[in-house]
């Protein structure tokens, strides 16, 4: 299968029923992308595939073929938002928060002003146990200022 | 568990003694502590193995580089909760370092030499890191400087009492002479490390309780980097899963593999004592190979009660129905008449709770003849390292442990039995010839694997005095025991220590342990988790039922009771969330105190009811946990206990059904609080000079009462039962 992985095609030698997810973690050795539920409930798997945030584990490889998938590592590293989450010191354990810079970019890319509600309702989806959501809402804030 | 010589488990509080030493390791001058005596440590079994004394690769405590970096070797698992920006804080305070140039790594597991010196074993828990973590370092911190001031005195010619050491560089104030720790390394190495180093008075510190520092950590964190066990990928590594049996206690009786075994990438399937195991050349072979076996299951042994029955039972225990006396922990004066007509009678019901960290149970272990590799994120290493060495037929010593952070974990990873790690350990024993197995769990995995926060129920019975402060308290406790042997007395912690019950002039507080085939365990915050709920929600019911405010009713009794502490986070609370002032229509605002694990917490929530449902939109937050290392982490800590034990009140619930089988099994079903339910939280510390104490776990305990308690006064009702939504 040959999938579209922040900007190079890359083979996977996988069944075309096996979730994205598992495609890109196991296959692709790009474990930015995590696993938290399995059942698109929350969030932690999050890509954007041509630009939408889709939950990877209920994706097939199949399904994603010839799609732009843009994964956290697709970011750069100095994204506004990866910048700003740093400043607040968003993250707790960290495990869900590739999940939700993604969300939250797809989230910019479409209404680069959100607000407060565009954001809860954006991010509503995503789970963060550790309870990082008051920062992880001012950190959007604080990136699309800077967006 | 007791040592060779008899004497403290480990799990008791004796202090080893300890010697501070300095040498030069490979070039490195490496500060840390030797233990005098390795036969009388506490976990005498422990050390059986292999012990590897001060110089490890990394040795204890402190090591600094010719670079001048300073290197903190962390013996506690970071969970998310920034254990390794408070240590980093306390010795670059003591040693004057560069902030920019200290780096916390985390400790192999060796149980002499990193033993938490709070408890006596090498854990992450009771919010105990800081605490534990504290005099060693700064002593540590502290003597390094020392040795780096003696040896310019020597090198210089110039009187020790002039030199001083500022962001890691030594200078001599007189003659105006400074270098760098990197190059004053080697004489350093040669001075004798005091063994009483001058300690900073705490008004002095610069970076302990400064807002400029932070964590460490956070790069990786969003960048995806791969830090987790979920993320280790060996050369060879197999994946394993496990089919579980469907509910508490079955066995599996036979199973066929054959549909499992013609799944591509599928390698093994066998039984293993918790269950079947397919092991796989990657995680979704695994899941399908698992999807296709075929288990009948030995069901004699099942817990076949439903929550219904559980609850019903825990009622007529408490009531005194069964024959179950419970344990008393807590008597004063004479209950016998005190009780007979109690005015103010409460009961309330507390379901199992799962702690669902966001990252499923995984280990990562290779089994080698007697040696064991493990990786993995181990929360309790000492326990783990001996359970692991019972799976492998081998000795602790011979268990090596690579620590890595977890995705959360709130108890599930510091458990006794170690389950899901020992269950790795014996898949990767099978598979053997040392080759990398990775158990994974899925949500469904680990959601139904119990060790939850027991199921409690509470009742009591209160008489109040002439001032219509309680005066007389019984309370029954009905919850399993989380301690294989002993008293159950984590499910009633926070009881005894409140000044509700022993300002009383009489009072009668019982547990009862029920046995219930469902596996219990430590769950953030443990029994403060249910116990402040029932504390600090029945004080507002007392307060309204003489026509007090609850802050003033609570200032009476604190006063009485001379409890500085609570009466101070009292105050700031209050004062910053304008307690007392009137608000919008249809919201109101709940208070509650409660202390845990020496940290005293009060919170203000403002609540409605919108669409039927409670909705917490802000939290004032005020916290006393002695000298605040971390401000910033210390508000982290509020900000994440808070969603933690407000998702547990809203939402949170395991319940058994019919037969006993658990009824959620993945986010779907076991709700969790999510970002439009998240409160805006707002936290205030109250300045102290007593020794940190820990805030990963306080945080959680006074939320539901503080929103139960803003209920009450929303529509008159006593909440009786958590969840609240139902
Ligand atoms: S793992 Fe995909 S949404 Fe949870
Ligand atoms: S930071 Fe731990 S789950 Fe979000």
């Amino acid at each position: 299968m040959k999938l579209n992985v922040n900007g190079k095609g890359r083979m996977a030698d996988v069944d075309p029923d096996m979730p994205l997810l598992w495609a890109i973690r196991d296959h692709l050795h790009l474990p930015g992308t995590k696993y938290g539920c399995g059942i698109a409930q929350c969030g932690a798997c999050t890509v954007l595939v041509d630009g939408h945030a889709v939950r990877s584990c209920s994706m097939s490889v199949a399904d994603a073929q010839g799609s732009q998938i843009t994964r956290i590592e697709g970011l750069g590293g100095d994204h506004p938002l990866q910048v700003a989450w740093l400043k607040l010191q968003v993250a707790q354990c960290g495990y869900c928060q590739s999940g939700q810079i993604m969300q939250a970019a797809a989230l910019l890319a479409a209404n680069p002003k959100p607000t407060e509600e565009d954001i809860e309702l954006a991010m509503a989806g995503n789970i963060c146990r550790c309870g990082t959501y008051q920062r992880i809402k001012a950190a959007i804030k604080e990136a699309a200022g800077a967006v | 568990m007791k040592s060779r010589n008899g004497k403290a488990g480990p799990l008791s509080l004796t202090r080893r003694k300890l010697v501070l030493g300095g040498s030069l390791v490979g070039g490195a001058l490496i500060i840390g502590y030797t233990a005098m005596n390795f036969g009388s440590v506490a976990a005498g079994a422990l050390s059986i193995g292999a012990e590897q004394p001060a110089a490890s690769p990394f040795g204890p405590f402190i090591r600094i580089d010719a670079d001048g970096w300073v290197t903190v070797v962390n013996a506690f698992q970071e969970m998310g909760q920034g254990v390794h920006a408070g240590i980093a804080a306390i010795v670059a305070e003591e040693l004057d370092a560069d902030w920019g140039k200290i780096r916390v790594v985390a400790a192999p597991a060796n149980t002499a030499v990193y033993k938490n010196g709070a408890m006596g074993m090498q854990v992450t828990a009771g919010s105990s890191a800081i605490a534990g973590a504290w005099h060693r370092l700064r002593t540590a911190g502290a003597a390094a400087r020392e040795m780096f001031v003696q040896a310019a005195a020597q090198k210089w010619g110039v009187q020790a009492g002039t030199i001083t050491v500022r962001n890691g560089m030594v200078i001599d104030t007189a003659s105006k002479l400074q270098e760098s720790f990197g190059s004053l390394l080697t004489l350093a190495a040669k001075q004798q490390a005091p063994a009483a180093p001058l300690l900073k008075s705490p008004d002095k510190f610069e970076l302990v309780g400064s807002r400029r520092i932070g964590r460490k950590d956070g790069v990786s964190k969003v960048t995806g980097g791969p830090i987790y066990t979920q993320d280790v990928q060996l050369p060879g590594m197999l994946v394993a899963m496990v089919a579980h049996p469907p509910r508490f206690g079955a066995k599996m009786r036979d199973f066929d593999a054959a549909a499992a075994r013609s799944i591509k990438g599928v390698v093994d399937v066998f039984a293993v004592p918790s269950g079947v195991a397919v092991v796989a050349q990657d995680t979704w072979s695994a899941r399908k190979g698992r999807d296709a076996l075929s288990v009948s299951w030995d069901e004699e042994a099942v817990e076949k009660r439903s929550s219904v029955e559980l609850r019903q039972l825990f009622q007529q225990i408490g009531e005194l129905k069964t024959n179950d006396s419970g344990r008393s922990y807590f008597s004063k004066g004479d209950p016998a008449k005190a009780f007979n007509e109690a005015e103010f009678q409460a009961s309330y019901d507390f379901p199992y709770l799962a702690h669902a960290p966001m990252e499923p149970m995984n280990c990562v272990a290779q089994v080698d003849g007697r040696q064991v590799k493990l990786t993995v994120a181990s929360q309790l290493q000492t326990i783990d390292q001996i359970n692991t060495a019972l799976a492998a037929i081998t000795l602790p010593g011979s268990v090596q442990i690579e620590t890595l952070p977890t995705g959360g974990s709130f108890g599930r990873r510091g458990l006794f039995s170690s389950d899901y790690i020992v269950e790795c350990v014996r898949i990767a024993r099978h598979v053997g010839g040392g080759k990398p197995v990775k158990l994974v769990w899925t949500r469904e995995d680990d959601t139904i694997s119990g060790f939850y926060r027991p199921m409690a129920h509470h009742r009591l019975w209160i008489n109040r005095d002439a001032d219509g402060l309680p005066a007389a308290w019984r309370h029954h406790t009905i919850a399993q025991s989380l301690l294989p042997i002993g008293p159950n007395s984590t499910e009633v912690e926070g009881i005894e220590t409140s000044s509700y019950v022993t300002g009383c002039s009489v009072a009668d507080c019982r547990v009862f342990t029920p046995t219930v085939g469902v596996p219990v365990g430590f769950w953030r915050s443990v029994g403060n988790s249910h116990t402040a709920m029932v504390l600090e929600h029945t004080i507002d019911q007392l307060a309204h039922m003489g026509g007090v405010d609850p802050a003033e009713y609570r200032r009476a009794i604190y006063r009485k009771a001379g409890d500085e502490r609570r009466l101070a986070a009292l105050e700031l609370v209050c004062e910053r969330a304008g307690w007392g002032h009137s608000m919008q229509d249809g919201w109101a605002r709940g208070l509650a105190v409660h202390e845990a694990f020496g940290t005293v917490v009060a919170q203000v929530a403002e609540v409605a009811i919108l669409d039927g449902r409670p909705r917490v939109r802000r939290v004032v937050c005020a916290v006393d946990c002695g000298i605040a290392v971390v401000p910033d982490q210390i508000a982290a800590q509020m900000e994440g206990g808070i969603c933690f034990g407000l998702s547990a009140a809203l939402c949170g619930k395991i319940t058994l059904g019919d037969g006993g089988t658990p009824a959620q099994n993945n986010f779907d079903t076991y709700e969790v609080l999510r970002h439009p339910d998240a409160p805006v939280v707002e936290t205030h510390i109250v300045p102290s000079r007593r020794d940190p104490s820990g805030v990963g776990e306080p945080g959680v305990p006074p939320i539901a009462p503080a929103v139960a308690n803003a209920l009450l006064v929303l529509t008159g009702e006593p909440t009786t039962s958590l969840p609240f939504v139902s």
